[in-house]
């Protein structure tokens, strides 16, 4: 233990922060061009929201290092708490929070505002591993799972009630560790299964889907005819599917907002709006498409000076990189994400104790969603949801929850020798 | 725990799977397509036009035919519209309340930030009056622009007229106009387009999303200064074109003179016309449909596209292919006893002229010598169908030679091409069994015959000098160093003998100044004009007048051809007007001699206009002039001067 103090900072992947230093100061980069007015004084200003991303990623790297300083111990052992303590944070945020956009989630404290649904991802993070790491938990079985499921629902119910419907979907990204750890594989075909029957229940007339529900159904009927409990199960898995069809577009109509709709059938092609929720995406492509293949060079895009694209240094950052950088800019960036990830989830591979591997794929899988959702939207291929890119996005809240997340994960890889 | 191992891989084929298919997409925006390009350069980058002047149009002597007057348009950009007093605004621009609104909704319909024209073509007086409280009016500015102006109201055909460009027109001209400019639609505006037009001049300048300029793109790099446009000085005489409308007031029919030496052309005139400047501004549409609706085709350029038999015009041409052929001698003569036979068939002279040379013939029209020439030259090979027919398709190639039969391609859109026939033509029409009397018209100049005004005055140019022509061209120079396409300097010969002319030449002049011609009444003081009568049987009532010539006969300046529609005989009207003509081109005065009786304002005032039974309004413009109205919709306009005038005193007589 000893030894392992003081090769402290030897054992810390100094790679993952290297690339994770690279996407804050693309990040910087780019928001600071969003932010440029080339009629104002180039002064700079720690007012302007690149001046206070400086501060965040500063002060990102002041909490992750001392994050490097805690007993890795410390983060198995105080999950629950901390998995608490965002539950709570969630309630107070239903209570005491401010409203953004529509969106009642963040908590202001002085000046600065908490996003707790930011936090909330680490402490289910945290929670889950510990729990798949307790002695005997076995995720073929019926329980676990259901104790799992509990663990990730809570914190996805009470984000719902903000309402905040991206920050909710970022929990489907859970999904994968527990693939990783042994769930059954049925169990995912079956989810996207249900997702795909949702989306063509979207496209299609009931008439169609019923119908080729049916014909389906008829030939694993007819190709098992021989066995009577199979032919039980495929015909209740019929039944279910179309009584899902009615389900899904109950809950399409009259749960969903009409944004959320108005956004779903946009990605979907099934409406084409330019002003309202289309507007965003169709300036967004525009931005990008702009770039072509080495960009117009930093703080020369005209969509990004003169403002075209709403929410450019959050949401659509992405645009900013794809029209001052092009499609060069964007493959580096992808690259570094990829690369990145890539490396957390081998890293994960290569822990001894399963609460780190569990947490490595978490953390891993809830990065590459947030990528590629928020990459998909800018380019009009995913719903826009509003969820920011990791380490890039201008916002504290959201950099600090996604340091918080790495760097715990380093801690824990720094110490994979030990004992947990 | 092996096969758990395995569920690495598939997740992280996943995140590069995933990854994949985002760069793909980037690629096919960033790469694959430019549309995201042009609609980030549309969205961000607005050019911004300076109109340059429109070339100015010149006489011959640099006199004014069009020039262009300021005007200015009220431009609105609604985002930008705050509460004003907009009855104030109403007021000055002459518009009420319910258009005002109407108005508005349309601009803002059609962009609320970008400005769109809310009411156009504002004179000089209601500019000034706007411009002291524009200030008051947020969101509406003024633009200025130039539109025409003609200072003497003539030459309407000869100008043509501007227009909005259509669709058309900016496929055409691929990305130079934009929709709401204007272009030359007819006539030297529409031929010399280009060089008019001159270039516009134009800035870059970057909006932001609020529509907010934020100043040049790239420095100023693509941005370029307007060019005016350049002058034109066409060959026109403005004190002859201005006459010579004045002159066929109230007629149907052409003037065209031209200049023997240069093939410039002098006088372009078409009648009925209209004046220029009600094509100019803001009552065009509603000043176009009423020219349109005129019953007698204002917007037919006869000078071009009028098609007519010359007649007995046609008579010189014909005596100089005969002389070129040697089928006549100029001192041989052929006796008229007032008709001629052909086979079975006998032809009516109008008069009897006795034993008839060449230079007779001419000066009295005598229909009887030019049948039995024409007969001659068809007969020269030997009598069989079969010579005579090759005889004819000779004949009608060195008729072709003097322009007929095909346009003169004139520097002016629109010409038309009359057919003149050919062997195979008439094969068509009468099959293989016809000869010399079966298409004997023609020898005088009907019948299968048409020209236009235009290629009548050619042929006087050709015999003015003595067996060539220019290509007569309508502008003299364009620019300041006055370029001219080398093609009409370009000397086309006919031929014939220079030698050969002088005979007929003779017998022209004998038609204007002997007192047995048929023009003798239009002759001049101390100037020898040679000229031809023609009296065109038509199939619309009266004949038309026509005369031909040319003046002085030495060293000719002027070649001319006047066609009176229904105007009678060739020295009623057709003479007396080219004889005014020219001698206001010669002498630029005019002495006010009486012709036929009659003075120089009689001839401008007679209304020679066929009455239209037609009721339904005429609303097409159909290609020729001799296919429109049919024979008994048509009456003569009688009034007292006509009568007077119809008859032509002492011998000046008949064809």
């Amino acid at each position: 233990m000893q030894q392992q103090s003081n090769r402290f900072f030897f054992n810390v992947d100094w790679v993952t922060i290297l690339i994770y230093v690279a996407l804050c100061v693309v990040g910087f980069i780019n928001i600071f061009a969003t932010e440029y007015d080339p009629d104002k004084s180039t002064a700079f200003s720690f007012t302007a929201n690149y001046g206070k991303q400086l501060i965040f990623i500063g002060t990102g790297l002041i909490l992750g290092f001392s994050i490097l300083l805690f007993d890795a111990k410390f983060f198995s052992v105080f999950a629950p708490i901390v998995y608490g303590v965002t539950i709570i944070l969630l309630l107070a945020v239903l209570v005491v929070g401010q409203s953004v956009g529509g969106n009642q989630a963040w908590i202001p404290i002085g000046s600065f505002k908490l996003q707790p649904s930011e936090f909330a991802k680490f402490g289910t993070a945290l929670l889950l591993a510990r729990y798949i790491s307790s002695f005997n938990v076995k995720l073929n079985t019926l329980k676990p799972i259901l104790i799992c499921a509990v663990i990730i629902i809570l914190p996805m119910c009470l984000i719902m009630l903000q309402p905040d419907a991206g920050s909710t979907l970022v929990f489907l990204s859970f999904m994968f560790p527990l693939y990783r750890e042994g769930l059954p594989g049925n169990l995912l075909v079956l989810f996207w299964g249900l997702v795909l029957l949702f989306i063509l229940n979207l496209y299609l007339s009931p008439l169609v889907l019923i119908t080729s529900i049916l014909i389906l159904g008829g030939i694993f009927v007819y190709s098992n005819r021989k066995k009577q409990q199979k032919i039980i199960n495929i015909t209740l898995i019929t039944a279910l599917a179309i009584a899902y069809l009615f389900v899904a577009k109950f809950l399409f109509n009259n749960v969903l907002q009409s944004h959320q709709r108005d956004r779903i059938e946009l990605v979907l092609g099934l409406k084409t709006d330019n002003k309202r929720s289309g507007y965003n995406v169709i300036q967004s492509k525009i931005a990008i498409g702009a770039g072509q293949v080495t960009g117009r060079g930093f703080l020369e895009g005209t969509q990004t000076k003169f403002k075209y694209v709403p929410a450019q240094s959050t949401d659509f950052i992405f645009s900013t990189i794809g029209e001052e950088w092009g499609f060069v800019g964007c493959a580096v960036v992808i690259g570094l994400y990829l690369f990145l990830l890539l490396r957390v989830i081998n890293m994960a591979e290569r822990q001894r104790s399963s609460f780190s591997r569990v947490y490595g794929y978490s953390i891993a899988c809830i990065l590459f969603f947030h990528v590629f959702i928020n990459i998909g939207m800018t380019i009009g291929i995913m719903p826009v949801i509003g969820i920011p890119l990791p380490f890039i996005s201008y916002g504290g809240s959201s950099l600090w929850s996604f340091t918080l997340l790495l760097f715990i994960f380093l801690k824990l890889d720094s110490n994979r020798m030990g004992f947990i | 725990m092996d096969q758990l191992f395995n569920r690495k891989y598939i997740i992280q084929g996943l995140f590069v799977l995933l990854a994949i298919l985002l760069l793909g997409n980037l690629f096919y925006i960033q790469i694959g397509t430019d549309k995201y390009f042009i609609n980030a350069n549309s969205n961000a980058l607005r050019k911004s036009y300076i109109f340059p002047a429109r070339g100015v149009i010149l006489d011959r002597n640099n006199n004014i035919l069009a020039q262009n007057q300021p005007t200015y348009d009220l431009i609105v950009t609604p985002k930008l519209v705050k509460p004003f007093d907009t009855l104030s605004l109403c007021e000055i621009i002459g518009i009420d309340m319910p258009t005002f609104r109407e108005k508005l909704r349309k601009a803002t319909v059609k962009s609320r930030y970008q400005a769109s024209i809310f009411q156009k073509l504002l004179s000089v007086e209601t500019y000034a009056a706007l411009q002291e409280k524009l200030a008051n009016y947020e969101g509406f500015e003024v633009q200025k622009r130039t539109i025409r102006y003609y200072p003497d109201s003539i030459a309407s055909h000869f100008l043509g007229y501007m227009r909005e460009v259509t669709q058309g027109d900016l496929d055409k001209y691929n990305g130079y106009y934009r929709s709401g400019d204007y272009i030359g639609k007819t006539g030297i505006e529409k031929e010399y387009e280009v060089n008019l037009r001159g270039t516009k001049g134009v800035t870059h300048i970057l909006y932001n999303v609020k529509n907010v300029a934020q100043g040049k793109y790239a420095d100023g790099k693509l941005d370029s200064m307007a060019i005016s446009g350049d002058q034109l000085t066409s060959t026109i005489d403005i004190g002859i074109q201005k006459l010579g409308e004045e002159l066929l007031a109230n007629k149907v029919g052409s003037i065209v003179a031209i200049e023997p030496a240069t093939g410039e052309v002098l006088a372009f005139v078409s009648s009925p016309g209209y004046d220029p400047n009600k094509l100019v501004g803001n009552n065009f549409s509603k000043n176009y449909s009423e020219i349109w609706a005129n019953p007698y085709q204002a917007f037919v350029v006869r000078p071009i596209q009028g098609g007519y038999s010359p007649g007995s015009a046609f008579k010189p041409l014909d005596a100089l292919i005969a002389l070129s052929e040697g089928v006549v001698d100029p001192n041989s003569t052929i006796f008229c006893p007032g008709y001629y036979v052909a086979g079975n068939r006998k032809f009516k002279c109008e008069h009897i002229d006795g034993n008839t040379n060449l230079r007779w013939a001419l000066s009295r029209s005598c229909n009887t010598y030019f049948y039995s020439i024409f007969a001659k030259m068809m007969t020269k090979n030997g009598n069989s169908r079969i010579k005579q027919q090759a005889a004819y398709e000779a004949w009608q190639n060195k008729v072709r030679k003097f322009g007929i039969g095909d346009t003169l391609g004139i520097d002016f859109p629109g010409e038309k091409a009359y057919k003149l026939f050919r062997k195979k033509d008439y094969d068509k029409k009468h099959g293989k069994y016809w000869s010399n009397s079966t298409i004997m018209s023609v020898a005088i100049g009907q019948g299968e015959i048409n020209t236009t005004p235009l290629q009548m005055a050619n042929i006087m140019a050709i015999i003015a000098n003595r067996g060539y022509y220019l290509k007569p061209h309508i502008v003299k120079g364009i620019g300041n160093n006055k370029y001219i396409d080398p093609k009409y300097k370009q000397k086309h010969y006919v031929d014939i003998d220079a030698k050969l002319f002088e005979p007929v030449i003779a017998g022209m002049q004998d038609a204007v100044n002997t007192s047995t011609g048929t023009a003798t009444e239009s002759r001049l003081r101390n100037i020898i004009m040679a000229g031809k009568t023609g009296t065109v049987q038509n199939s619309r009532g009266k004949n038309h007048s026509v005369f031909i010539g040319f003046a002085p006969r030495d060293n000719p300046k002027i070649a001319i051809a006047v066609i009176v529609e229904n105007g009678g005989y060739g020295g009623s009207y057709a003479a007396p007007i080219a004889s005014y003509i020219t001698e206001k081109y010669l002498t630029d005065s005019l002495t006010g001699r009486l012709i036929n009786g009659a003075t120089i304002q009689k001839y401008k005032d007679a209304n020679l206009l066929p009455i239209l039974k037609v009721t339904k309004p005429v609303n097409k413009i159909t290609d020729s002039l001799n296919k429109n109205t049919k024979k008994e919709n048509n009456k003569i306009a009688i009034n007292t001067f006509n009568k007077e005038i119809d008859k032509p005193k002492k011998n000046a007589t008949t064809k």
